[in-house]
């Protein structure tokens, strides 16, 4: 009786403030003192915790990015962990101001959920992985194969429509997480296991033998996975965005955490990168940010690369090469607009 | 006439012979081992099996889970390497390095280093408001507290050798044992128990002040919290909570006012059919959409009042069952001694149906005790959550029995403590009834 009274109470008063709490994040977050960032509860290379205790992973540095673009200070984020099912609700109801959490760009999530994605940090899609033993060298030999496949999500469907269209069959082996994929296939309860090909390098790196598997040349599906915030409030949207487009930009005129101080005192600059460290004009003022705000993230994380570098490259156990997500100069889709 | 019997009979035994021993396979442990173990075929054969599985299963887990275990590494592969060149190649060991490394996070969560002390004294002074609860004296405390301060100048010798500090030896921990030990020492007869159980009721504020912060102690955010801190946290707030909602649920249903008795079954019911899982759920997503924008009702308080709702009305339905169990006769003589309806309950109803519920009672406890991973579905890192971030960092992908066997144990630590508990209680209860 007490909820149900609770209950008629709070809907009330929630139809009444939907539309009102829009269009002041920024002044709510600077009043906070922290930034309120919503990560994954545990992705291999996205989001963990060190031996420290602190969160840390390629998702996690965009909140980092941006907390050091507000405040100059990475270590100013509360984070939230938010689970495939609790995310946007967090995110809708202020719980979390932006979701950082390899969440693929769709339509209804853009447009029913009422949810502005900022940008793409990552480009990833399904890929399949196979025992070396098991002869296969194409995804398209897989017919009659038993595949381990993760329930509810997206790539249960992808599955389904890729096997559909080459007129082939399978068996699912229906699991709930990574780890208990990882127990089933090195088990040889499924031939495949398959899943976004990020997960299915750092599951690979993860084996005692990890030469004896192999990620098969087939994508599958589109996974662009990138931050987002409400829709609504467009200088939040703005900042966020910008903030991931500099770390874009810095890779591409060679700005990294290293050499930022000393270039943003050099006198001979690229004109691109004396507006982007604040030498030049007065770009963070418009976005109500600090002028050398984007000269502080890169201070902070590093540029787009070493991100990607210290968390997922090849010198890490996950070793992930670039592919998509190069910069378009060298060959990727990578690519932020001009910062003028 | 004995002199003349004496000549008739040849011999008469002036002492008794000397007791001979039983006969060996009445007694000794072939006894034992014939009456428990073979007294028939078809026990001799259970026993053998039983027996061929454990030394089957035994020295492959000791030798994995001791023998060949890791405890000092930096990731799994190197936990690997090590096993591969101690043991040779194709061995695999517990690699219990992840336990180390990572202990403070699976206890405290995200809890700051330097305060971890604040949930350290809590604990204390949490078993300090409990013993009167429990025992009838405060002897049981000074053992706990004389324990733990051995246990701590051990670990302070052990580090003392291997690492050359002294660790936390002189934290505000010892501190709080040794004055709490001492208290008990001097203050511990039954007769001071009304004292010390008016510290009880004035810890859950003392507890929400040293975990939370405030005033003088540096503010935690709830977002801070995880681990077994959480664990405790949730399942210490839902014991305490739903007893007393439970009794009142109980007694609520029984009532004789309609609405009173409506009210209560209906929460009853509701709350029993619907899964925690579903209340977490709304606790965690609907409320937010109902409370207006920006109140920030914290989420580990709205999990705590749903989890206390939630367990105190399967503690009514418990309690409810020893209220039916008394008999009648047993209302009907508190009414004839002239008790109000509040005196009988707690002199004579009360005390006996509480008695009655005890298994049951202990029974929703462990429960709800594991029910508290259900938390780990809306985020909250609980032990078993914290698994997932922890085998998230590429240095321990990969890692599965270790992390889990850890948990286990501790869950098991505590379920078994309050399953040996409820026994101890149920023994001292019926000796009452035996007098």
């Amino acid at each position: 009786m007490k909820l149900i009274k609770l209950a008629t109470v709070a809907a009330v008063a929630g139809v009444c403030a939907t539309t009102g709490v829009q269009a002041q994040t920024l002044a709510q977050t600077k009043e906070a003192g922290h930034l309120k960032c919503g990560i994954n509860t545990g992705l291999v290379g996205f989001a963990f915790t060190d031996d420290q205790g602190n969160w840390q992973g390629f998702d996690v540095a965009l909140c980092k990015a941006v907390a050091a673009a507000i405040f100059g200070d990475p270590g100013a984020v509360e984070y939230t962990s938010l689970t495939g099912k609790t995310r946007f609700t967090a995110l809708a109801s202020g719980e979390v101001d932006l979701l950082s959490r390899n969440t693929t760009w769709t339509l209804t999530r853009d447009v029913d959920l009422k949810l502005t994605f900022v940008g793409v940090n990552y480009y990833d899609g399904q890929g399949f992985m196979v025992p070396k033993a098991l002869g296969v060298t194409s995804a398209l030999e897989l017919d009659g194969a038993t595949v381990c496949i993760q329930t509810g999500t997206t790539t249960e469907l992808n599955l389904a429509d890729y096997f559909r269209a080459n007129n082939m069959s399978y068996e699912p082996v229906p699991i709930e997480t990574n780890a208990e994929a990882q127990q089933k296939y090195l088990a040889d309860a499924c031939d495949v296991y398959t899943t976004d090909a990020s997960g299915l390098a750092a599951t690979r790196a993860s084996f005692e033998d990890p030469s004896a598997h192999m990620i098969l040349p087939e994508i599958i599906s589109k996974e662009p996975l990138g931050p987002v915030v409400r829709q609504g409030d467009d200088e939040w949207a703005d900042i966020n965005r910008w903030v991931l487009n500099a770390l874009l930009i810095a890779e591409e005129k060679g700005v990294t955490k290293a050499n930022v101080k000393d270039m943003a005192s050099s006198s001979d600059l690229d004109p691109e990168v004396a507006r982007l460290l604040g030498v030049e004009g007065d770009y963070g003022s418009m976005l109500g940010l600090p002028k050398d705000w984007a000269a502080n993230v890169i201070a902070a994380v590093g540029n787009y690369g070493e991100v990607f570098d210290e968390y997922l490259g090849p010198d890490t156990p996950i070793g992930l090469e670039r592919g998509l997500n190069a910069l378009y100069t060298d060959g990727g889709i990578q690519y932020a607009p001009p910062f003028r | 006439m004995s002199g003349t019997h004496a000549h008739t009979v040849p011999y008469v035994a002036e002492t008794h012979y000397p007791a001979e021993p039983a006969p060996v396979s009445t007694t000794g442990p072939i006894a034992w081992l014939r009456e428990n173990l073979f007294s028939s075929w078809l026990n001799a054969a259970i026993t053998l099996i039983c027996l061929a599985f454990i030394l089957w299963i035994v020295p492959g887990i000791l030798d994995w889970a001791v023998f060949k275990s890791v405890w000092h590494a930096k990731s799994l592969s190197e936990c690997r390497e090590i096993i591969v060149q101690t043991y040779g190649e194709g061995t695999t060991g517990a690699c219990w390095a992840v336990i180390h490394e990572r202990l403070g996070q699976l206890l405290y969560g995200f809890y700051p280093v330097d305060q971890r002390w604040r949930p350290d004294v809590t604990l204390l002074l949490l078993i300090t408001a409990m013993i009167p609860l429990l025992f009838q004296t405060m002897r049981p405390l000074v053992v706990v507290m004389a324990a733990l301060i051995g246990v701590k100048i051990l670990i302070a010798a052990y580090l003392a050798v291997t690492e050359n500090t002294l660790g936390s030896l002189f934290g505000p921990t010892t501190i709080v044992a040794i004055v709490i030990g001492g208290l008990a020492y001097f203050f511990g007869d039954t007769h001071h128990r009304t004292r010390w159980l008016v510290f009880t009721i004035v810890f859950p504020i003392l507890a929400y002040f040293l975990l939370w912060g405030g005033i003088i102690l540096e503010p935690i955010p709830s977002s801070r919290f995880g681990g077994f801190l959480l664990t405790m946290v949730i399942g210490v707030t839902g014991i305490a909570g739903s007893l007393p909602l439970g009794i009142l649920l109980a007694l609520g249903r029984q009532s004789k006012l309609p609405i009173l008795r409506l009210i209560c079954v209906t929460f009853i019911e509701f709350i029993r059919g619907v899964p925690l899982i579903t209340l977490l759920f709304v606790a965690s997503t609907l409320l937010n959409y109902f409370l207006p924008p920006g109140t920030n009702f914290d989420l580990i308080l709205r999990v705590l009042i749903m989890v206390t709702l939630f367990a105190s009305a399967y503690m009514a339905e418990v309690i409810r069952g020893g209220l039916a169990a008394l008999p009648k006769g047993q209302y009907e003589a508190s009414d004839t001694l002239g008790l109000t309806y509040w005196q009988g309950m707690r002199l004579i109803i009360l005390p006996q149906a509480l008695k009655i519920s005890i298994p049951g009672i202990v029974n929703t406890f462990i429960g709800l005790f594991k029910d508290t991973t259900l938390v780990a579905v809306i985020g909250l890192l609980d032990p078993l959550g914290l698994t997932n971030p922890i085998r998230s960092d590429a240095n321990w992908n990969g890692i599965v029995w270790e992390l889990y066997g850890f948990i286990a144990f501790l869950f098991f630590v505590c379920c078994w403590g309050m399953s040996r508990y409820s026994m101890y209680l149920e023994t001292r209860l019926r000796a009452a009834d035996r007098r």
